[in-house]
């Protein structure tokens, strides 16, 4: 999130799209309601489903999955056209004005540069022309037809009503309602909130579905302020935290990028990774990235992390040039057999990947696999799954019992980034342990087995920095960082500006220092309400746990005030200027206001300072553009001949089957979700058992009108069937699905929780097993939110027996 | 000063929480449920379950509107199943001055069964329920261990939303009428849900039948205040209840 939950209070208008946010982050709706309540705030619901984030809001609009873009980029068309957007915000604090390079055009759904056979771009026509300084020209009349803002308006020219109305199956009296509603939060008064989550990420056009909303939010001047931004609503399993500290494949901690081998050297790394920027004006805090970097190898490498040695650079591997190790092409590699071995721990892939009988057949393929886990799942389960015959599998499997979480201490990173410590309730059952002491105690045996019978390229392994035992509170000082040498040596640093590039400086996570200092100690543990009257109006406690970046607890929060400082709504004021120093939230960096001409750009992220409506870093374009998903109920749609997302990452091993567009095999479109009473994939909570009693068996839900044609009645078991697998569910028939009217034609959509699987008997099994493994070109996050299937009653019932 | 819940239903996102946490608290194991095509679960109140969110959707000109009921025992100011329960065993159904709470004792066992069939009948609401084995009767008891130790019921205490509220009578009456006052600009229908007769009050924002069969009481006054009368009239209610129940 942008802001955080408590903020949500301060919105005139939150536009809930891609997320069941009441179902999936209940707690957040205390606060949507409050809005509501207090403010008389405007709540819109866009979503396939009618659900319990519906029946809350004012109004519910229901989208075909896979629409998002076309319902956008009407939006933007509108604001535009309508004069809706924030002028002196737009003009000043985005990239509207900056010219763009004459060799960048769009063409029959494709951005120049277009490499076919790679579906790839070389993006070097997606730049800004340079003035002799080598900063961005700007025209602050948005008038050049080169510029930015005309470029944006020319884009979206095409999302006229009509065509978005007839992709999306949204009648156009309902599509103007939420332009209308949210457009007028364009003015400097009025806040408006976007909260979306997986509804939005989980799409081959995923990232360029959030760039739209960033498109919007940016024309209307809605970040940076109290009731606005753009929030991603993360969740309970710690997803903030967990990203923050690199549980993805693309970056080390604090999202410094990930060493490939085409930067053999340290240097290489800095050169290649370190934004420079010609622009005084220009923060560019990137610039910092060495001191960031250093301290995290410093962290990982201790004494034995010197300048001559890249400071251990040398010792980490990495990734090839452009690979790909996201979870969608290791799983395709094990399929494929060039995976022996591994540690699957806290996820239950069998269940919770999409294809998951590849997956699963995927496995049989490993000489041996560890897992650590507090229930039997799936996937630690899979030799012995319904239709496998554990005779012939292989794999060797260990199981490692791990504590539950309320058997631990440690933290916590919510949605609003505030790092929380949890405590531990109560003590590990049997010889069950946290994963932070089964992992500090497999690696020091593998290090003693280094030490004493050495091996090949033992470096990295007997060079770590590495604890005797596991110790919650000693990680969080190290993650803040401290001196390694100097008068302070020994000292916590105090924040990020103290992380030098030396190796005189420890941290494991930049974006974190600050939150364990000298003076004030885990400051994850503070549950302090003073505020100063102006905090207290936004609901801002300052002195509640710690929030990254610096206590910062609304970013790009420069943006809430004009150039002298001073707040766009004094009302709701974040940060203002009292003639000598800011006030209010923590700023965007010290610097006073930018009419001073000692100023910074607000975005200090971006290289230009800039919000970027022209987004030059995704992999298929700089304005987000509509693609149907992989699978599809239609052979074209209206705004290019270009079907898919051209870059999209498509699985295609032997097992990975796809329906053709508009298949008449599979003509229903289905959706998958998450629900309030399972938590993921439900391996944790099917073993709850007043969770699974609230929530006890897999359902399909389904409009009347296609249970009509199909014959199904409410209750019945039916089987969905997608080209890679059958699944058996509980038909759910309700009002709450609504058929679509898709370019003339009727498209029913139907939608699937996917906390079922075989383990827990009598409940169903995955989900995923109709979905498609297609991934966002950006991020490879697959495309669980839309695929096409069909659907009959089971003639045979196993699996809800 | 008695106590009472305030349930302001326009709040509710049916997370049920209060569900969870009700059987968490009192220990009540789960019960086998499947899935039926709602997400009620289980289907209706049972020995085990006091606290239940029942699930209704409505299409009217076009607009889907689904609703959930937190429903539980009411903690009537006069209970109909007191005044039957006292017919047969005293002390078998008492009233906790202090709060107001009706509370179902060990004693409720020697009840005959004959006595639980009108205390159910009697019941506005249709909520006491009886184990098969040991024959105690059961439901809602207010959280009265908690309490009277100064927390909230679970209920409430689990309650994301503002949804559950509870306090003193008065405090939540006053709470209750504001809130209905706001709400009744936006829908016509919103009303308290016999507020004067029970300090569980409900308050709803569209026809009651558009929640649950038995959100407001059944023919209420007459039977409360009159147990002989209420034995002339359970045979009729009996009765009639399969065919409730062909709705639930």
């Amino acid at each position: 999130m942008t802001n955080h939950w408590i903020d949500i209070k301060n919105t005139d208008c939150a536009l809930i799209m891609g997320s069941n946010a009441a179902e999936h982050h209940p707690i957040c709706f205390k606060w949507v309601l409050k809005a509501k309540e207090e403010r008389g705030a405007k709540i819109v619901h866009v979503d396939p489903k009618f659900s319990r984030t519906s029946a809350r809001s004012d109004f519910h609009v229901p989208l075909r999955s896979g629409t998002d873009i076309p319902f956008l980029g009407g939006m933007i068309k509108y604001i535009i056209e309508k004069k809706k957007y924030f002028k002196e915000y737009v003009t000043e604090y985005t990239n509207a004005s900056f010219i763009v390079n004459k060799k960048f055009a769009f063409k029959n759904g494709l951005f120049s540069g277009f490499n076919a056979k790679e579906k790839k771009y070389d993006k070097s026509s997606w730049k800004f022309d340079l003035d002799g300084k080598g900063v961005p020209k700007k025209d602050k009349t948005l008038k050049d037809s080169r510029c930015v803002f005309q470029l944006l308006k020319k884009h979206y020219d095409r999302y006229d009503l009509n065509k978005v109305s007839s992709i999306t199956g949204v009648p156009k009296k309902e599509i103007l309602r939420v332009y209308e509603l949210f457009a007028a939060t364009g003015s400097p008064k009025k806040a408006g909130t976007i909260m979306y989550a997986l509804g939005w990420t989980q799409h081959t056009v995923g990232v360029q579905n959030i760039r739209a909303s960033a498109i919007i939010q940016l024309l209307l001047g809605n970040i940076g302020i109290a009731g606005g931004g753009i929030n991603a609503l993360r969740g309970e399993p710690n997803v903030q935290g967990s990203t923050d500290h690199c549980i993805l494949y693309h970056i080390l901690p604090g999202y410094l990028g990930l060493p490939r081998a085409n930067w053999p050297k340290l240097d290489d790394y800095l050169k290649a990774n370190t934004p420079v920027s010609n622009d005084p004006a220009s923060a560019n805090w990137w610039q910092h990235k060495p001191k960031y970097m250093v301290s995290l190898l410093k962290g990982w490498f201790g004494d034995a992390a010197t300048k001559e040695n890249g400071f251990g650079y040398d010792w980490l591997p990495k990734g090839d040039k452009g690979g790909d190790y996201s979870y969608l092409w290791l799983f395709d590699k094990m399929y494929k057999g060039k995976i022996k071995g591994g540690s699957i721990w806290a996820t239950n892939p069998a269940q919770s990947v999409p294809n998951s009988n590849k997956v699963r057949k995927a496995m049989e393929n490993l000489d041996w696999l560890s897992m650590a886990e507090i229930h039997h799942n799936e996937t630690t389960d899979f030799w012995h799954r319904p239709g496998a015959d554990p005779k012939k599998i292989k794999t060797e499997v260990f199981l490692l019992p791990s504590c539950h979480r309320v058997e631990k201490e440690g933290s916590v990173s919510n949605s609003g980034r505030w790092l929380l410590w949890h405590h531990k309730a109560t003590p590990p059952q049997g010889k069950s342990k946290s994963m932070g002491e089964i992992i500090v105690e497999i690696m020091n045996k593998v290090r003693s087995l280094y030490r004493e019978q050495s091996g090949v390229f033992a470096e990295p392994i007997l060079n770590l920095d590495w604890p005797n035992y596991y110790n919650a509170e000693n990680m969080a000082k190290k993650i803040n960082g401290y001196y390694t040498a100097g008068p302070k040596k020994g000292q916590q640093v105090p924040s990020f500006g103290a992380l030098k590039d030396d190796g005189s400086t420890v941290c494991l996570n930049w974006l974190y220092a600050g939150s364990y200092t000298e003076e004030a100690g885990n400051k994850a543990k503070r549950r302090d309400y003073t505020q100063t009257p102006m905090q207290a109006k936004i609901g801002l406690y300052p002195k509640f746990s710690w929030n990254w970046p610096v206590n910062r607890r609304i970013l790009y929060n420069r943006l809430s005030v004009d150039k002298n400082g001073r707040p766009w709504d004094p009302a709701r004021t974040v940060i203002k200027w009292n003639g000598t120093k800011w006030e209010g939230d923590v700023p965007d960096g010290g610097w006073p206001p930018l009419a001073t001409g000692k100023g910074r750009y607000p975005f200090i992220m971006r290289k230009e300072g800039h919000g970027q409506l022209f987004g030059p870093g995704r992999a298929e374009g700089p304005f987000p553009e509509h693609y149907e998903p992989i699978e599809t109920p239609v052979k074209k749609h209206p705004f290019s001949k270009q079907l898919n997302n051209p870059c999209a990452k498509i699985m295609d091993s032997d097992a990975d089957m796809r329906a053709k567009p508009a298949d008449p095999r599979y003509p229903i479109v289905l959706t998958t979700y998450s629900l309030t009473e399972h938590w993921c994939g439900g391996g944790e909570t099917r073993n709850v058992p007043w969770l699974l009693e609230a929530e006890p068996q897999l359902y399909v839900e389904m409009s009347p009108e296609l249970a009509k044609e199909k014959g199904i009645k409410n209750g019945e078991v039916v089987a969905v069937e997608s080209a890679r697998g059958r699944v058996e569910a509980v038909a759910m028939v309700t009002i709450r699905i609504r058929p679509f009217k898709i370019l003339g034609k009727t498209v029913h959509e139907i939608g699937m929780p996917f906390f079922a699987g075989w383990t827990t008997p009598g409940v169903g099994d995955a989900t995923n097993r109709l979905c498609i493994a297609a991934g966002d070109p950006n991020t490879t996050i697959p495309e669980f939110k839309a695929c096409c299937v069909n659907i009959k009653k089971a003639t045979s019932i196993t699996e809800l027996a | 000063m008695s106590k009472a819940f305030f349930i302001d239903t326009s709040r509710c996102t049916a997370c049920r929480g209060c569900q969870v946490a009700c059987k968490e608290w009192h220990e009540l194991p789960a019960t086998k449920t499947r899935q039926r095509g709602t997400h009620q679960n289980p289907v209706d109140l049972n020995p085990y379950t006091y606290k239940l969110v029942r699930f209704r959707e409505h299409k009217v000109n076009d607009t889907v509107k689904w609703n959930f009921f937190p429903d539980q025992c009411r903690h009537c100011l006069e209970a109909p199943c007191k005044d039957v329960a006292d017919n047969y065993v005293k002390g078998a159904v008492v009233r906790d001055e202090e709060t107001g709470a009706i509370i179902y004792t060990e004693l409720t066992k020697q009840l005959p069964n004959k006595a639980f069939e009108e205390m159910r009948s009697d019941c506005p609401y249709d909520i006491p329920r009886r184990h098969d084995g040991t024959g105690l009767i059961v439901k809602c008891d207010m959280c009265i261990d908690r309490v009277s130790n100064g927390l909230l019921p679970m209920c409430v205490k689990t309650c994301p939303s503002g949804a559950m509220n509870f306090g003193a009578r008065k405090e939540m009456l006053n709470m209750a009428n504001k809130r209905l006052a706001v709400l009744k600009r936006e829908y016509p229908k919103a009303q308290l849900v016999d507020e004067d007769d029970v300090n569980v009050i409900y308050l709803i924002t569209e026809k009651p039948e558009f929640y649950h069969d038995f959100v407001l009481a059944q023919g209420f006054g007459a039977i409360t205040r009159k147990a002989a009368l209420a034995k002339l009239v359970s045979p009729v209610k009996a009765q009639l209840r399969p065919l409730q129940n062909l709705f639930a």
